[in-house]
């Protein structure tokens, strides 16, 4: 094996650009499959550390018939705060969302509208509610730039919204806008604004109710509470992992182009060796090779590829991966459009677990590939290899 | 000289596949090479001298009859058997050279001693010396690509010796060189037999070698047809 190692080597090298070229396109792919994979998993990390900073905290207690798929759901979906909580939410350890259905007025139109009422002096959530503290005529209100966009609205403007109270009666009151928040959180932006929740429990004359509640600390044991469900931030993360996981199928398409690729290159590269080089074949038969061994030499010679991508990899791969993980990798379109949780700038994560089993999966790939033409050789006559004969 | 039969050939038949039928290229050889002759199988293109010098030098089997080298028997021997036959005691001179290119001229001759794990200091002696009978001591670094036809046809002498083999087979060693390398070369290899005792066993239907060998063995329509012996 070693000899074989060896002889391999000088072989390849001895092929000169051919060994190169096929290199080329073998670490092409280590390194962009690596970066790929790390632009998921960067993403899958930041997609859930945004939802945890601006919408599920450390997890969240939902009101029994609260669906946040379910607008007309929401109309029932209130209660008195539980007792239970009280000492968390005095010490800002929890908060309570009251979610009620509205309808915003912009320039004429009318949308239907989703109303959050927040506590301004939170500190649960990255959103800017402290905007919210604020003495002024309308009711103040901040909103997300997704929902800015869609009504055409900028800081200080003012708006009317209507609503319906616990009695059915329809109201209608002035808010303004007294903050655009930007996030990469989708679902904290689009169709909804924020307003102090004493405000809307006032506005809705549901004095201490609430339709969530989202704590910080995921650890800390709770009593069960009648009427509230607890969501674990698993759950409510599972549809990132959805995304990620139909995203990744999509990239295992990629993945296997540029693996078919570099392996037709080898392929490619073995079936021609085998056909030019006979007579180097019959004269390691000669000097005493058996055909077994001269397969093998040629499987190590083909799989060696791996090994010299994996080297050129780390030599312009690393700096490379190293560099995008520090500095990012900027989408070139705007992400806000894509109605899922993704930053502009998406910062990939690698493992070594990923790093070895990516370079592992390859390296078999090729062991394979170069091993499956160079079967042949086995079943060459020695004397027809030596007169560089055969078809 | 000890007179024992390094080469046994009994009836020795070799058939080919022609399509349908069967092609007979040699035809019941009977044949003893003794240890240390100079000897060639000599005769028109097409009379089996090659085919019998491959079974002799295990790359191809015999379709009957027997061929013993150094008392194996070819057709019995299993590929590794086979294999290990011609790593320790067979060494080849083809007519084209047959180096590995891309390997200097040091690394060639390296070559079987690589297979026969000899170490680093002893094969930088035996190359070294392999080297030195033909002439190209000075010549280690260059790769086959650059070298003349008679330089390279020397180094593929000093692979076929570097492990001092019991036989050397050598077919049309001479056809692609010209005719002061042709004589420059089998000197080369009457000196190696005459010091090394090696049995040196050729193909050719090239006067300068058969001007050389001490014993001629004509073939013909794969029958040996009369030998020659030169009087030493
Ligand atoms: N693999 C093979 N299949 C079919 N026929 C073969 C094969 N090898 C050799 N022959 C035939 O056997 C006969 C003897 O061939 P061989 O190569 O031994 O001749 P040779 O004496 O070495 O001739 P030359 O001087 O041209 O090299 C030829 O007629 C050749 O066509
Ligand atoms: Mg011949």
């Amino acid at each position: 094996m070693k000899l074989a190692i060896r002889l391999a080597y000088r072989n390849l090298i001895g092929a000169g650009l051919r060994t190169w070229l096929n290199v080329i396109v073998l670490s092409f792919s280590f390194v962009i499959i690596i970066f790929m994979k790390g632009v998921m998993i960067g993403w899958d990390n930041q997609a859930k550390t945004d939802m945890t900073n601006y919408e599920i905290g450390g997890g969240q207690y939902w009101y029994k018939t609260y669906d946040p798929f379910d607008p007309f759901s929401l109309t029932e979906s209130h209660a008195p705060i539980p007792e239970e909580f009280k000492e968390e939410i005095a010490s800002g350890e929890m908060e309570p969302f009251l979610i009620v259905p509205g309808t915003i007025y912009p320039q004429g139109r009318l949308q239907s509208i989703v109303i959050k009422g927040i506590n301004p002096r939170q500190t649960l959530f990255l959103l800017p509610s402290h905007k919210l503290d604020t003495i002024t005529e309308a009711i103040p209100a901040i909103i997300g730039s997704l929902m800015a966009k869609t009504i055409k609205a900028s800081a200080g403007d003012q708006l009317t919204i209507r609503w319906r109270d616990v009695n059915g009666t329809f109201d209608a009151g002035d808010i303004v806008i007294t903050e655009i928040f930007s996030t990469n959180v989708p679902a904290v932006e689009s169709g909804q604004i924020y307003v102090p929740l004493e405000k809307l429990q006032s506005m809705m004359m549901m004095p201490g109710e609430a339709t969530i509640m989202t704590f910080r600390d995921s650890e800390k044991n709770r009593p069960a509470v009648d009427g509230w469900t607890v969501k674990n931030k698993a759950e409510l993360t599972a549809s990132v992992d959805k995304m990620i996981k139909t995203k990744s199928a999509g990239q295992t398409i990629l993945y296997a182009i540029l693996l078919l690729l570099a392996m037709l290159a080898i392929f490619d590269t073995q079936v021609l060796s085998i056909f030019r080089r006979q007579k180097e074949i019959g004269t390691y038969i000669a000097l005493g090779y058996t055909r077994q061994q001269v397969v093998g030499l040629f499987t190590v010679e083909g799989t060696m590829h791996a090994v010299l991508a994996a080297l050129l990899s780390a030599a312009y791969g690393l700096p490379f991966l190293a560099w995008m993980a520090k500095n990012g990798w900027t989408m070139p379109i705007d992400t806000s459009e894509f109605g899922m949780a993704i930053a502009q700038t998406l910062y990939p994560i690698y493992s070594i677990g990923l790093i070895i089993s990516t370079v592992l999966i390859l390296t078999t790939v090729t062991a394979i590939v170069s091993y499956w033409p160079s079967r042949r050789i086995a079943k060459m006559n020695p004397t027809d290899a030596l007169r560089g004969k055969l078809q | 000289m000890e007179i024992s039969p390094i080469i046994r050939i009994e009836k020795l038949v070799k058939k080919f596949p022609m399509g349908k039928s069967e092609f007979t290229a040699l035809n019941g050889i009977e044949l003893i090479i003794t240890r240390g002759e100079f000897a060639g199988l000599v005769g028109p293109s097409g009379s089996g001298k090659t085919t019998l010098l491959n079974i002799v030098g295990s790359l191809d089997v015999p379709s009957s009859g027997e061929a013993f080298v150094l008392g194996r028997s070819i057709g019995n021997l299993t590929t590794k058997e086979a294999a290990r036959l011609r790593k320790e005691n067979l060494g080849f001179i083809f007519q084209s050279y047959n180096l590995l290119a891309v390997y200097t001229v040091y690394e060639n001759v390296e070559f079987p001693l690589l297979l026969l794990n000899y170490s680093a200091s002893d094969r930088k002696k035996m190359v070294m010396d392999s080297l030195e009978w033909v002439g190209l001591a000075d010549k280690i670094k260059s790769k086959p690509p650059q070298l003349s036809g008679g330089e390279c046809q020397r180094v593929a002498i000093a692979r076929a010796m570097v492990k001092k083999p019991s036989i050397v087979l050598a077919d049309e060693p001479t056809a692609n060189l010209d005719a002061a390398n042709s004589h420059n070369i089998l000197k080369t290899m009457v000196t190696l037999n005459r010091e090394l005792k090696t049995t040196f066993l050729f193909a050719t239907h090239d006067d300068k070698v058969i001007s050389y060998l001490r014993r001629k063995i004509f073939l013909l329509d794969g029958n040996v047809d009369r030998e020659e012996i030169k009087p030493n």
